[in-house]
């Protein structure tokens, strides 16, 4: 069974079609990176499969079970932006994720944090926004979780930073869960990516795998992915 | 530890490469250890899965061996290193033939080049050159 399954999806946000009839099947175990230019329907497709929106026609599924109680259990979502509120401290977001999910590993999470020399008394505002961003990554990442989602996660942050989420998504991977990262920075995160979904204007042009592209087009998928979207702009 | 990884060729080919070239060059030396598929990949920065291939494809070459219980090891078969070695050193030579062809060299030149740079022609060519 697909860790998550697209079947004919449409989303539109009043007329206007965010996700135009999706066909997709991510199957267990990989990492995959959802590529688009912005407001190609990646964050659309993200919420919906943690049940933050809903589909208006066709069906979004995770682990064969339609985004619920049941499916929120196995997925770990990383948000575009980070939500929490800033008079938070460490502490307290570290409680915040053990009462909510049962699959959180809060000494994992410490020992990063610990590592960063982040600690628990230290208040969200005092914080710069990469490390926010780790903040937020090392919680996401220290679930057992089945589907990561992680939309964005380098957005924004420095390059050293940005080396640091992509070592913590990696060092945290468990072989059996699949990790979704959207993202239209695509050199950065080739290397740890299995496989690529191509979105455009709410399509799925293309779905196929890192090293595939490189032995067919002899090309990184980064420039591959600069050629479609060259040619995509006469459509 | 040196990984880079180019774009115009398949990650798992690039790995299976520098694996070689560190087994030949003694930095992963016969009967050793291998690290294990998540510490490659936190080395290297590449998917698991990719780390899997590549292992795989040298487990068939013949480089490294598995022993179920206890994870992956460089094999303690000299002839295999050894002929590897021999490989990636041909292909080396076929890359640099080729350029020096480009350029309008034939091969004995190419190679009287070599020992002159790397001085061997020297001892034997001075003594007339001192006259």
């Amino acid at each position: 069974m697909s860790q998550l399954e697209c079947v004919d999806l449409v989303k539109a946000y009043g007329g206007k079609i965010a996700l135009d009839h999706v066909n997709l099947q991510v199957p267990k175990g990989k990492i995959v990176g959802l590529l688009g230019p912005n407001g190609s329907g990646k964050t659309t497709l993200i919420k919906l499969a943690n049940g933050l929106l809903t589909p208006n026609s066709g069906q979004i599924l995770v682990d064969g079970k339609k985004p619920g109680k049941d499916t929120k259990a196995i997925v770990s979502y990383l948000p575009e932006r980070t939500y929490f509120a800033d008079w938070m401290s460490v502490e307290q977001t570290l409680r915040y994720f053990s009462d909510f999910y049962e699959d959180f590993d809060r000494t994992r999470a410490e020992q990063m944090l610990h590592q960063l020399g982040i600690e628990n008394k230290m208040k969200i505002r005092q914080m710069s926004k990469g490390t926010r961003e780790k903040l937020q990554l090392i919680l996401v990442m220290s679930r057992d979780a089945q589907l990561f989602l992680l939309d964005e996660p380098i957005g924004g942050v420095d390059p050293a930073t940005r080396d640091y989420i992509l070592h913590t998504i990696l060092a945290n991977y468990n072989p059996n869960a699949t990790i979704i990262i959207s993202t239209h920075l695509i050199a950065d995160v080739e290397q740890i990516l299995d496989e690529v979904v191509f979105i455009h204007n709410g399509k799925i042009i293309e779905h196929t795998s890192v090293d595939r592209i490189r032995e067919e087009k002899g090309m990184s998928v980064d420039a591959y992915f600069r050629e479609v979207f060259k040619c995509s702009e006469n459509w | 530890m040196g990984w880079t990884f180019e774009g115009d060729q398949p990650i798992y080919a690039q790995l299976v490469y520098q694996i070689e070239r560190k087994i030949v060059s003694g930095i992963y030396a016969p009967g050793v250890q291998l690290p294990t598929v998540r510490a490659f990949a936190a080395e290297t920065g590449v998917n698991p899965n990719t780390i899997q291939r590549a292992l795989a494809e040298l487990e068939q070459i013949g480089l490294i061996q598995t022993q179920s219980t206890s994870g992956k090891f460089v094999t303690l078969d000299a002839d295999i290193i050894h002929d590897i070695r021999q490989m990636l050193a041909e292909e080396q030579i076929r890359k640099f033939l080729f350029a020096m062809t480009n350029m309008g060299y034939t091969a004995t030149e190419a190679a009287d080049l070599i020992n002159q740079y790397t001085g061997k022609d020297d001892e034997e060519d001075e003594p007339t050159g001192m006259c």
